[in-house]
């Protein structure tokens, strides 16, 4: 796989998203609580743009009537019709196995010290990578 | 634009909003319903002031995206519209239908007055700046005879290309009390929408009110289906055989099993029927258009290739409900495998041969 | 329309209470009082009117009296007529209309009592539906409860409008008594007329209210799987009776499609709406609102997706077909022989059952 570098840290703070074009490809870059999570910036229905949807969390119950909630802001909804992701995987919640966007496989790191394919942008400080 | 889009389009369902009701619409109030306004609001057959009590999936049940690059609210921004949607999809027709409009309030001389500001507006801040806009004449429709004399206002005037309203109606839409308007609507030579919501404050179902919001988009359907049978048994379209209607945002899979059901219905009731002459099935395709936001979504293509070729592609006018949340982007709705005289006619043709422009 | 194959299960037939003098026996001392010195009228609803042609066949209606209220008309014309093996009585005496539940409670009691004595005694081929009262959830509970021994009993009849959509919880312990009984309920046409019967007002022509059926069953089931009743009865059955079932297919990719976009608002909604209707739902196909063109009707039985969804039904008496003629053309043969028993025994365990 080969390491790009997709955005500046710090343009991404936790509870943010952006949305990025990496050879070719739009992903949408997810920072929950410091950890960074990647999917193809489209919603596998219609094309809309993960990256504008909101981020909640998974509401999920036993029976009807019996709410649990979990892991607020690892799920987001697109923005058109509302289709639920897990930010970690890509795959939708009301039906994982069939309905899924591309997830990527991302890391921090300081260019340096990584092999990263990308060209000319300033080597201070730390950036998000993504693996494709 | 998208890559793969090259055909122009109509967009038979577009949803304006002012940015602001005091700066927008005020201006075509008179004082008496300015003061009304702000005392009292908007007072329809619902419980809160501020919406329905199904509370919607998303905030204005707009798309997260739809909001101006200045926080300007979806829908309200002509100079956006046109960036985000009518330039992007290559919209040639886009058909206005304004929400908000004073459809349904209890108050059946605010409704009018509202409406004609609501209509007033749609020249003022949309029809006369963008020509691929069309606007509709917002009925105050519980009281057809106020409506009739909007229609009649507006009879002749490029700027509207339909009379509208909504579907839920307090009585069945073809009771008698609302004939003015299909008297109106077919001496101004205007097709009639009747697109999905409304005020009549009947439950959402013939057997009471359901919990969800859920429900209550889907119940949308069942409501259409309601009407369509009010107006083939009533006999509107055989008293106004020029009526065309248009049902907006409601679906449409479910015209075949009821032409085929009121098919069984009409032959068995003749003599309660006499004033409908020939079989609904026929009325229904003579006389109805359908708009196909939400999209239908079954599993199996083929499976919605037939509802099509029921219903005949003729009848079918594509449209994005833009801003809502459920739009429909042209370029990637299924729609079943088609020619490309299909498409053509699907995408524009249809609507430019129903409202003639 | 073919027949149906020899030994079909029929699953929706109507014998009627002639008049309430025919329940008077069946009720206890203090409402056979009321109902004499109050003189309560007939309890008929408007659902079919008495000569509606609908209600009643020409050649199954009697000189006097109702279609349906014969015990030997019904077997000539309905049982040995149709050649069934079993048929299933629902009675459409109009006891969920009562605004009183104790006094609906009282009838429902009574027409229960009334099907075992007049009806499921004098014919092995009979089996019922249990009458309930909707008014109060709980007194119905009590009921399935009380008629459930009587294996002949073998499913829980209810309307499809009543005060509220049937899904709500209000209604919950009508079905927990049923799925403990091993009973599906059977949701037929018809309303306590709470409402108009219209989403959008009451209609002018009776031909409005019929037809206004299928959009009640369409949003009856949007309820119930809303809500959660197949989550929370896990082996609960819903059989829809008299809803035309054309409507079915369009209607759950609708609500499938919202479901997908709105799972967050009743997330106990588990997978697509359709795959919940094959598991769940069964269909009546009389009266049948098939498309003229058998070649049509097998296209909108492809949309289905399924074999098991539909039961035969004659609906005797009402007035849908000629002859015996009660499958729609462009049924295959198979689909007919599934409709005719495979579906039935299925939904209907009690009829493996020997009775004695």
């Amino acid at each position: 796989m080969a390491k790009h570098i997709a955005a500046k840290v710090m343009d991404i703070p936790p509870g943010e998203r952006l949305s990025v074009e990496v050879q070719g490809r739009k992903i949408a870059i997810f920072n929950v609580a410091g950890e960074y999570f990647g999917l193809r910036d489209a919603c596998p229905h219609m094309g809309g743009l993960l990256s504008e949807g909101v981020v909640i969390g998974l509401v999920e119950a036993d029976r009807p009537g019996c709410y649990s909630y979990s892991r607020g802001g690892e799920i987001v909804r697109c923005p058109w019709h509302g289709w639920e992701f897990d930010l970690r995987t890509g795959k939708s919640r009301f039906d994982p196995n069939r309905w899924k966007t591309h997830s990527y496989d991302i890391e921090v790191g300081d260019v340096q010290q990584l092999e990263v394919e990308t060209v000319d942008v300033t080597t201070e400080g730390e950036f998000v990578i993504v693996n494709l | 634009m998208p890559a793969n889009q090259k055909l122009v389009i109509a967009d038979c369902d577009i949803h304006p909003s002012p940015k602001s009701v005091e700066k927008e619409i005020f201006p075509f109030l008179e004082k008496r319903w300015r003061d009304h306004y702000q005392t009292y609001g908007m007072l329809l057959r619902q419980p809160y002031q501020a919406g329905p009590a199904y509370p919607k999936g998303q905030p204005d049940a707009a798309r997260r995206d739809a909001y101006g690059p200045n926080g300007e609210k979806p829908g309200s921004d002509l100079e956006f519209m046109r960036k985000h949607h009518l330039d992007r999809y290559n919209i040639e027709l886009g058909v206005l239908n304004p929400l908000k409009s004073g459809q349904g309030l209890q108050n059946p001389d605010f409704a009018a007055a509202y409406c004609k500001a609501i209509n007033d507006w749609q020249i003022a801040e949309w029809t006369s700046k963008e020509a691929r806009l069309k606007g509709s004449v917002c009925l105050p429709y519980e009281d057809a005879i106020l409506s009739a004399k909007e229609i009649e206002r507006r009879a002749g005037d490029p700027n509207f290309i339909q009379a509208f309203m909504l579907i839920r109606t307090s009585e069945p839409l073809g009771n008698r009390r609302y004939w003015p308007i299909f008297n109106a609507c077919v001496e101004a030579n205007l097709p009639l929408a009747v697109h999905a919501f409304g005020f009549g404050g009947t439950p959402v179902t013939g057997g009471g009110w359901p919990s969800y919001y859920t429900e209550d988009m889907v119940g949308h359907s069942q409501s259409a289906q309601s009407l369509v049978t009010s107006m083939v048994m009533e006999g509107v379209f055989e008293r106004w055989p020029e009526l065309k209607l248009i049902i907006v945002e409601a679906g449409f899979a479910w015209a075949p099993a009821l032409s085929w059901r009121l098919d069984r219905i009409w032959a068995q009731n003749r003599e309660e029927l006499l004033h409908v002459k020939r079989p609904p099935s026929e009325y229904m395709a003579d006389h109805i258009w359908y708009t196909t936001q939400p999209f239908e979504e079954p599993d199996r293509r083929g499976h919605l290739k037939d509802i099509f070729e029921w219903i005949g592609w003729e009848k079918l006018l594509f449209a994005t409900d833009y801003p809502h949340w459920d739009f429909d982007d042209p370029t990637r709705i299924p729609l079943p495998r088609a020619t490309d005289e299909q498409k053509q006619s699907f995408f524009i043709d249809n609507a430019r041969s129903l409202y003639g422009v | 329309m073919p027949h149906p194959p020899i030994g079909a299960i029929d699953c929706d037939i109507h014998p009627a209470v002639p008049n309430l003098k025919a329940l008077l026996p069946y009720l206890d001392d203090h409402w056979r009082d009321m109902v004499v010195q109050r003189g309560v009228h007939e309890l008929d609803s408007i659902s079919y009117p008495k000569n509606a042609p609908v209600t009643a066949r020409p050649d199954w209606k009697p000189e006097l009296g109702k279609a349906g209220q014969d015990l030997g008309r019904l077997q000539k014309e309905a049982l040995d007529g149709f050649q069934t093996k079993f048929a299933i009585c629902n009675c459409l005496y109009g006891v969920q209309l009562l605004y009183t539940e104790d006094m609906a409670y009282a009838f429902a009691r009574a027409v229960n009592d009334w099907m075992v004595s007049e009806w499921l005694d004098k014919d092995e081929r009979l089996r019922a539906s249990i009458v309930v009262p909707p008014q109060n959830p709980d007194y119905a509970a009590a009921e399935i409860e009380r008629m459930s021994n009587d294996r002949r009993f073998v499913q829980v009849l209810m309307l499809v409008m009543d005060e509220m959509p049937l899904g709500r919880r209000r209604y919950w312990p009508i079905y927990r008594a049923a799925e403990r009984c091993g009973l599906p309920i059977g949701i037929h046409a018809g309303s306590a007329y709470r409402h108009p019967v219209t989403s959008v007002g009451w209609p002018t022509y009776y031909a409005e209210d019929s037809a206004a059926q299928s959009q009640a069953f369409q949003t009856t089931l949007t309820s119930l799987i809303t809500e959660g009743v197949f989550a929370e009865f896990p082996d609960l059955k819903v059989v829809f009776l008299e809803s035309g079932f054309a409507w079915l297919p369009s209607h759950l990719w609708r609500l499938g499609k919202f479901w997908r976009g709105l799972r967050m608002e009743t997330p106990w909604v588990d997978r697509h709406p359709l795959e919940i209707a094959k598991d769940h739902l069964r269909l009546t196909i009389q009266p049948s609102d098939a498309p003229p063109k058998p070649e049509d009707l097998e296209k909108l039985i492809n949309h289905f997706d399924s074999d098991e969804m539909l039961l035969f039904s004659s609906d005797y008496p009402h007035w849908h077909y000629e002859g015996t003629n009660a499958i729609p053309n462009g049924i295959s043969e198979a689909l007919t022989n599934k409709m005719c028993y495979d579906n039935p025994l299925k939904t209907y365990p009690r009829l493996k059952e020997a009775v004695t």
